[in-house]
């Protein structure tokens, strides 16, 4: 296991680019924030929800902010395009398999995730995986939060 | 005095071994030392030769046990210039805060005084007083940090007028900055304002690092650790004035703690006992005492000497890499060897990572010290801390090896 197994190109070029990183997403439907308070990553991600083709709910549109490592932040970037435009059940499925991959526990969907399955060496840096985690738990939080009726959350992972 | 770091490295087995094939360059002594083969051997012993509980049994192996038990507390007193009487084994040294917070300040602080500590602190030496708050009913206070890394002491001055601070809680060191206090000069400063004021040292980062004396500090406690200084983790120490000790009832109950126990209510022992409830950490305890020993023998003064030395190279060679900012003092004489620092475009997490590639072991985050950390404006910094066992050539690869993180990233 390599530096560039953990900095693969797709990374450090979302990292150097990221994609729907914003302090703004007008108008959303939810705000989180989350922190990991053993490195001091800081994120909020807001979502916007909207009904989609079928009219099921659909993550129309989600930005990401904050303060963190560069897996951190191409972490959510990544993320941020692999579930725009997906039903939420659809999303939450998703974060469930890029969880499960950080975890070493198989790989699923690799079309589905995009520069996502870029991240798939951080499993092998087990320190970091929360890096990797923090924008698509940011972003599973933020579904439940809307599921739920609410509009704010915020939460710290050990 | 001086001594040959090259013949202190051969002590230190760790120090052996390389990480991902380079030779360890360990920079987080302030998170933990690293152990010399005369405290292993130590504890190796307490399982080998002197396995028995202390203080309880009359079968030759208890006894030895014993006097090594307790030997090793004349040794930790002796070290720090307290009393044995006054000096209480913990497992670390949160809990002798946390047994300060519950033993003294609960039964002797009460509404309208004041419990001071600092924006500086350690979470060990804020988070005990913020839980046992409510109880006493006090009001809390923390003496701001100035930009430069060094405390407020106007504000300071300006709280303690108010002859209201009844507990003053402050770090001899800081574990992020690495600013030496003037705990002295504030204890003066406090006890002037208040006489019936009781000043708590956080020491874990001064005593491993700085020759110590519980009178010279002007302290009625003093808090450490003892795998910050050469010795296990599972070991911290409270050492105090025994007449303030005397007044406070134990902090846990059990064995050892009492002279005798009724149905309903026991009497209980003198201090230091009162305060160890339970079969003690028998070998972490001996292998603090070896720890000390190691210390002693090299003498703190040169401890002090060779990281001053230290600080004298990594400061300016820090500044010079390009786009890193040290937090804390400029000068080492008024600083620790616990260098805070970050550098532009680049994460600490980040950096770590980089460096650990390259052997250098560093710790990244918070330390801790969040309220501090903010203070800073900043989330997390990279820490290289040094010890009695690093050497100056170190230095450079530390500054090469942050070096190689920003062409990573650039």
């Amino acid at each position: 296991m390599s530096l560039e197994d953990l900095y693969k190109e797709i990374i450090l070029e979302h990292y150097k680019k990221p994609r729907n990183r914003a302090p703004e997403l007008e108008p959303h439907d939810v705000l989180v924030h989350h922190s990991n308070p053993l490195c001091g990553d800081e994120m909020d991600l807001r979502l916007r929800v909207g009904p989609g083709e079928n009219g099921a709910d659909t993550v129309e549109a989600v930005a990401y902010d904050g303060d963190g490592c560069s897996i951190s932040m191409s972490s959510a970037s990544a993320m941020t395009e692999a579930v725009t435009g997906r039903e939420l059940g659809d999303a939450l499925d998703l974060a469930e398999v890029f969880r499960l991959m950080m975890h070493g526990e198989g790989m699923k969907r690799e079309d589905d995730l995009l520069d996502g399955v870029a991240f798939q060496g951080v499993a092998k840096f087990p320190v970091r995986v929360k890096c990797a985690l923090l924008g698509w738990m940011a972003l599973k939080d933020a579904i439940e939060t809307h599921q739920r009726g609410q509009s704010e959350h915020r939460v710290e992972h050990e | 005095m001086t001594f040959d770091v090259m013949e202190v490295r051969k002590d230190f087995p760790v120090l052996r071994r390389t990480v991902h094939d380079k030779p360890l360059v360990y920079l987080d002594s302030a998170a933990t030392s690293l152990k010399p083969q005369q405290m292993i051997d130590a504890v190796v012993s307490m399982y080998t030769t002197h396995t028995a509980n202390v203080h309880r049994g009359v079968h030759t192996l208890s006894v030895e046990a014993s006097d090594l038990y307790d030997e090793a507390r004349r040794k930790v007193a002796r070290f720090v210039g307290a009393e044995e009487r006054g000096t209480v084994f913990t497992k670390n040294g949160t809990e002798a805060l946390n047994l300060v917070a519950h033993s003294y300040a609960r039964t002797h602080l009460g509404p309208g005084d004041i419990l001071l500590y600092t924006e500086m602190e350690h979470h060990a030496n804020m988070v005990p007083w913020q839980l046992v708050q409510p109880d006493i009913g006090c009001e809390l206070a923390a003496v701001p940090i100035r930009p430069d890394g060094e405390l407020d002491l106007d504000a300071f001055n300006e709280i303690i007028r108010t002859g209201r601070v009844k507990l003053l809680a402050v770090s001899a060191m800081s574990n992020v900055v690495g600013t030496i206090n003037p705990v002295a000069d504030m204890a003066e400063a406090a006890r002037r304002a208040n006489p019936d004021v009781v000043v708590v040292v956080d020491g874990a980062q001064s005593v491993p690092h700085l020759p110590t004396s519980l009178a010279e500090l002007n302290a009625d406690f003093l808090a450490f650790s003892g795998h910050k200084m050469l010795g296990p983790s599972g070991i911290g120490v409270l050492a105090g004035k025994p007449e303030v000790m005397e007044t406070m009832p134990p902090f846990l109950g059990g064995g050892d703690m009492i002279l005798d126990v009724q149905l309903y209510e026991a009497t209980f022992n003198e201090i230091p006992f009162r305060f160890e409830a339970g079969t003690p950490m028998i070998e972490q305890a001996v292998g603090l005492g070896a720890g000390v020993d190691y210390l002693t023998a090299l003498g703190m003064d040169a401890v002090r000497a060779h990281e001053i030395a230290i600080l004298e190279q990594a400061l300016p060679a820090l500044a010079d890499v390009e786009g890193v900012t040290v937090h804390g003092p400029s000068d080492p004489k008024v600083r620790g060897a616990a260098l805070s620092f970050t550098v532009d475009g680049l994460h600490p997490h980040d950096i770590g990572t980089i460096l650990d590639r390259e052997g250098v072991a560093v710790r990244t985050g918070h330390h801790c010290a969040k309220p501090l950390i903010r203070a800073l404006g900043s989330n997390s910094t990279t820490r290289a801390s040094f010890y009695l066992y690093n050497t100056t050539d170190e230095i450079a690869v530390l500054c090469d090896a942050i070096r190689a993180a920003q062409d990573f990233f650039s």
